[in-house]
């Protein structure tokens, strides 16, 4: 497959990868995502602090002429941004796994989240890229 | 290699200057008298200083680097790029139109008022509505005039709704219109034909629906042929049926959104009635409606009394103002021009003209590209250049690489259902030999894409500027000149 | 016969062979799939088609049936003005490269217009003192309320605060574009013709988006801009203001005072009344606010051999990509206006500009003293005025245009209808565009008037 999908990871049906670490999930987009957005040229973050449930926008991400969301991947409150994104969004593009976007507090009792392995997720990107 | 062109703050010199006024007749106070120093302004004002010929050379070399429809054909698919007459220029400047002022007694307007009203009869006969409205400055601005009014109608009957349906081939600005006026939007599938899934869109309506946004024929060019069906869902939950009319150019004289079951339509003055883009505008988007909405119309509406025309502006139920005045009125001159020189038989023809142009184009065109529908269209026509995508080569690459023959790019990405698609729309003011010379710029694009396909991704070779780096742009934003750095 | 024949090349013999090349037999069957039932049996009914001679003169009695600004003075203002226009703005504006092109999608041969646009933006920039302009708007009311809509977008805010002193038909617009979303705009009461400021302190809040406030103001004006910025950036809303850019010639550049958003009407700046439209709507902003502006945007870039050139850029905020979730659903500018604003403001420049603005100043300055030392003629207002001025009339503003219309000259404006507590009241406007004699002349017909 043309796209890397990295082990160790989880993954969303939305294309962002989650890292977890005890109560805390890095979360970024994957190297399909950001081929699919191609060059991204803004980076619209949250603000540190706020609450958000599974499924819901979090981050807005465009290219020149495509908008997307990052969807949280769990409940929780987001506990750190990466600023560096303001000035070059296009580290998404150059190192979609090594870039994260935002870090997640998960809410204790939150929602179950939706989440693939990697194996399931490359059987969607290869659907998804197929139609 | 061609030059930049200099900006106008990079021209001239200071002290230079390109106008003329009369020496101040009459005793003149010290400023400060009149104007407070602290309320005068401490920035300076940095603006060009150039001699009049120099302003002149500057926008005559900007002329030559811009193409219009007086450059070459200009096949943009949902704009309606047809010829702009010579004399809608002329009759627009008379001054006796151009130095009115909105505010004047009605009694030294009658003229212009006169022209409103006979706009207005002439195009509530070409749309089968009651009343019209000039108001809107263009057709989005239509389009939010019309989602007002359908929202003042629902409210004035007690039922607040909250959903407004629109195709998924609908253009952007319906969306942004509803959600303009607070409506939540969804989209209903189109079929296998490229029209209006009507199961599909039973099954969305309810009495929560407030409207559905249609364009007659679609944004893929094709005759939503179950419009009857379509009125008769929408107005069975008690909705109302809005008809853009960007494509009212297809079928003018030959059937009317009013007899259809359209509630409220807007038009392109600069698309349908021939007026000039402008560059991007001005344009004009009057709003026509049935009985039932007119009194929510804006305000004020032209009416004709005993004492001659005047303005009615005691509307109780109206939506009130949607532009400072009555609207682009030079626009509307310019259009007026139009509808009588061409009278009812000219505009039919001209439909005619314009869906026969885009079949024989379209039929000549599906041997190198794609038709993903392929049946009778009407003014335009989608193709899509998924074969040529295969070799590398995209929507944006076979536009391009056309610039380089003399013409103007389709419309590329839209509608939205189309994969790479190029929306061609020829208009009826082009002559067959244009559009064979189109066609065959095409179809030699389509044969390098086979062959050389690097050729046209390096498209274009011969305009004042290459590929521009939108990404560069878009990441670093200089909307404003700020000097060499 | 059909009309129009010369703008369509098709001959008869060409539609056959076009027919028989798609494989249907006539035209009629081109039509084929629409309903019966709404297919047009007969005509439209409108009148015959006229030549172009005939069209002409049709067009040509319609307008003799007005009196126009060319042939009587006019003293009206009241958001539309009547200025000098050079003849090279015209000459420029009539070049088809422009006026024929449309919205510059395709950057490589649309350098033209982004380039006239993107001079078009630095000079609104400039005049205004804001670090983003966009390609311009419908008009100066809907630029308004454009403004108001992204300042609720920005603030998360659903209120606005609008200064009665602000044109009454823009707060109608601004009503409307308001209404539609549910937002809520309350109206800053007036103190002496002017913005009531104390009033702010218990009308600005947490939930207030911004405050809106005309410079010079709809009785013309000048708005004490001291204190309202730090009074409502306190709360956390922003300054958004209307502006006539010919005033921004000698008055302070709304960014000197705190200003967020600065709109105003730019059909000042080279474009003819033409009956109120069309019209020209700037929008300037600061830069922390340039993914909020509304409408098209020309931005600067290099192209593949490193030369500058334009493109429309951040169009991710625009409708055609972000649908219901756009800034606003304009697809459209108004171009060509802003290509005479540019011609305009270029031929001018800074020495012409202030010239002109220190006419309309003193002109108008000379009118109000000569006016309102007539009989029954009161100053409305004291204070700053720019161009325009509140006068209180003897009787009915609309007797008193009646009467000037017989003698060739169109009157002011009447404030009666919108600011009843004024009583009868009339907004003169004079710009550089009158001589002495004529002023001379509207003052002694006036006094004739009982
Ligand atoms: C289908 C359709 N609807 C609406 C519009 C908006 O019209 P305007 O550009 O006049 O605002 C367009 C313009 O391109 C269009 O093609």
């Amino acid at each position: 497959m043309k796209w890397e999908i990295r082990k160790g990871l989880k993954y969303t049906k939305t294309h962002e990868w989650a890292d977890f670490a005890d109560d805390l999930v890095t979360v970024g987009i994957t190297d399909y995502a950001q081929d699919m957005l191609k060059d991204v040229v803004y980076v619209e973050l949250p603000e540190v602090g706020r609450e958000a449930r599974v499924g819901e926008s979090l981050v807005v991400l465009e290219s020149v002429k495509a908008v997307s969301d990052l969807y949280a991947p769990v409940d929780g409150a987001v506990s750190a941004v990466n600023e560096a994104l303001l000035d070059q969004p296009e580290l998404l593009n150059e190192d979609p796994y090594g870039t994260w976007v935002v870090k997640i507090k998960v809410k204790a009792g939150g929602a179950a989240p939706d989440l693939l392995e990697e194996g399931d997720y490359a059987a969607l990107v290869k659907e998804e890229a197929d139609q | 290699m061609s030059k930049e062109q200099a900006l106008l703050f990079e021209l001239g010199a200071p002290g230079r200057r390109g106008y003329s006024l009369p020496q101040l007749d009459l005793p003149e106070k010290p400023v400060d008298e009149l104007l407070p120093e602290e309320m005068q302004r401490k920035t300076g004002l940095d603006l060009p200083e150039v001699s009049e010929g120099e302003l002149v050379r500057h926008y005559t070399a900007l002329s030559t680097r811009n193409h219009g429809v007086d450059s070459g054909f200009y096949p943009l698919g949902s704009c309606t790029m047809k010829y702009n007459p010579k004399i809608n220029e002329e009759t627009a400047r008379l001054p006796g139109f151009a130095f009115l002022h909105p505010c004047q007694p009605v009694e030294s307007v009658q003229g212009a008022l006169e022209l409103l009203h006979r706009a207005e009869l002439y195009l509530n006969e070409v749309t089968g509505m009651e009343r019209t409205t000039f108001q809107p400055a263009a057709g989005a601005h239509g389009e939010l005039t019309g989602m007002m009014l359908i929202r003042a109608y629902h409210r004035s009957r007690n039922d607040e709704r909250k959903i407004v349906l629109a195709p998924d081939s609908s253009h952007g600005t319906n969306p942004a219109s509803a959600a303009m006026t607070g409506y939540e939007i969804k989209e209903i599938p189109s079929d296998k034909r490229g029209l209006v899934d009507l199961g599909a869109l039973r099954e969305t309506l309810n009495e929560d629906v407030a409207a559905l946004m249609l364009t007659n024929p679609n944004t893929l060019g094709l005759f939503e042929e179950d419009i009857l069906e379509i009125a008769a869902a929408v107005h069975d939950v008690g909705g109302l049926l809005y008809y853009d009319g960007a494509n009212l150019n297809a079928i003018m004289g030959h059937a009317r959104p009013g007899d259809m079951g359209f509630d409220v339509v807007h038009l392109n003055l600069h698309k349908t009635f021939s007026t000039p883009h402008g560059g991007g505008g001005p344009g004009s988007g009057p709003v026509g409606v049935k009985e039932h909405l007119a009194p929510f119309l804006p305000l004020p509406l032209v009416e004709r009394g005993e004492k001659g025309f005047y303005w009615k502006d005691d509307l109780p139920l109206s939506i009130g103002r949607v532009q400072g005045f009555y609207g682009n009125f030079g626009v509307v001159v310019k259009a007026y021009t139009y509808l009588v020189m061409m009278g009812a038989a000219g505009l039919r023809r001209a439909a005619a003209d314009a869906v026969l142009n885009a079949n024989y184009l379209a039929q000549r065109l599906k041997k190198s590209y794609a038709l993903p529908y392929d049946r009778l269209c009407k003014h335009e026509f989608v193709i899509s250049a998924r074969k040529q995508k295969k070799k590398g080569v995209s929507a944006a690459d076979i536009a391009k690489a056309l610039l380089d023959y003399g013409f103007h790019p389709p419309t590329v990405y839209f509608p939205l259902i189309v994969e790479e698609a190029l929306m061609v729309e020829p208009t009826e003011t082009e002559s067959k030999e244009t559009l064979d010379r189109f066609a065959g710029a095409l179809e030699e694009i389509a044969r390098l894409a086979e062959e050389e396909p690097e050729r046209v991704t390096a498209a274009p070779h011969t305009t004042p500027v290459g590929r521009l780096d939108e990404v560069g742009a878009a990441r670093n934003p200089r909307v404003c000149f700020e000097g060499d750095e | 016969m059909s009309g129009g024949r010369h703008y369509l090349p098709l001959t008869g013999a060409e539609r056959r062979e076009m027919l028989a090349a798609i494989g249907v037999d006539s035209a009629g069957q081109l039509f084929d799939e629409l309903p019966p039932a709404i297919r047009l049996q007969e005509g439209l009914e409108l009148p015959p088609p006229l030549s172009e001679m005939e069209a002409l003169a049709h067009l040509g009695e319609l307008a003799a049936k007005n009196r126009h600004l060319r042939e009587y003075p006019s003293y009206l203002g009241a958001g539309v003005y009547d200025h000098f226009i050079p003849s090279v703005v015209a000459h420029i504006t009539g070049r088809s490269e422009f006026y024929t092109a449309y919205t510059p999608y395709q950057a490589e041969i649309s350098q033209g217009v982004l380039q006239s646009i993107f001079e078009y933006q630095t000079m609104i920039c400039r005049l205004t003192g804001m670090e983003a302009a966009n390609a311009s708007l419908y008009d100066g009311a809907t630029a308004l309320a454009e403004a108001a809509v992204a300042a609720c977008g920005v603030t998360r805010r659903r209120r606005v605060l609008v200064s009665r002193a602000v044109n009454p038909y823009y707060r109608r617009v601004l009503q409307s574009y308001m209404e539609a979303r549910d937002f809520a705009v309350e109206e800053v009461p007036l103190v002496e013709g002017k913005t009531d400021y104390t009033k702010l302190e218990a009308m600005c809040d947490q939930n207030t988006a911004a405050l809106l406030l005309q410079q010079p103001n709809f009785f013309g004006l000048l708005e004490e801009m001291n204190g309202p910025a730090e009074r409502v950036h306190r709360h956390g809303a922003l300054l958004v203001l209307s502006a006539d850019p010919i005033s921004l010639a000698l008055c302070r550049a709304p960014a000197e005072y705190g200003s967020d958003i600065v709109t105003g009407e730019g059909q000042v700046l080279g474009n003819p009344p033409s009956f109120g439209g069309p019209l020209l709507g700037f929008f300037a902003a600061r830069k922390k606010l340039l993914r909020r502006i509304p409408g098209r945007i020309a931005g600067e870039t290099k192209d593949s051999e490193g030369r500058r050139g334009f493109v429309l850029t951040l169009q991710t905020r625009e409708q055609h990509i972000r649908r219901e979730r756009a800034a606003s659903n304009i697809c459209s500018n108004q171009a060509l206006n802003a290509l005479a604003a540019a011609v305009y403001l270029a031929a001018l420049g800074p020495a012409g500009l202030r010239e002109a603005a220190g006419h309309c100043l003193q002109k108008a300055a000379y009118t109000r003293e000569k006016i309102t030392a007539l009989q029954g003629f009161e100053q409305a207002f004291a204070g700053p005025h720019f161009k325009e001025f509140a006068v209180k009339l003897p009787g009915s503003a609309k007797d008193l245009n009646r009467y000037l219309l017989e003698h060739k000259i169109i009157g002011g404006f009447d404030l009666e209808p919108h600011y009843p507590e004024l009583g009868p009241a009339m907004l003169f406007c004079v710009t550089e565009t009158k001589t002495k004699a004529q002023l001379d002349d509207l003052a002694g017909v006036l006094e004739g008037w009982s």
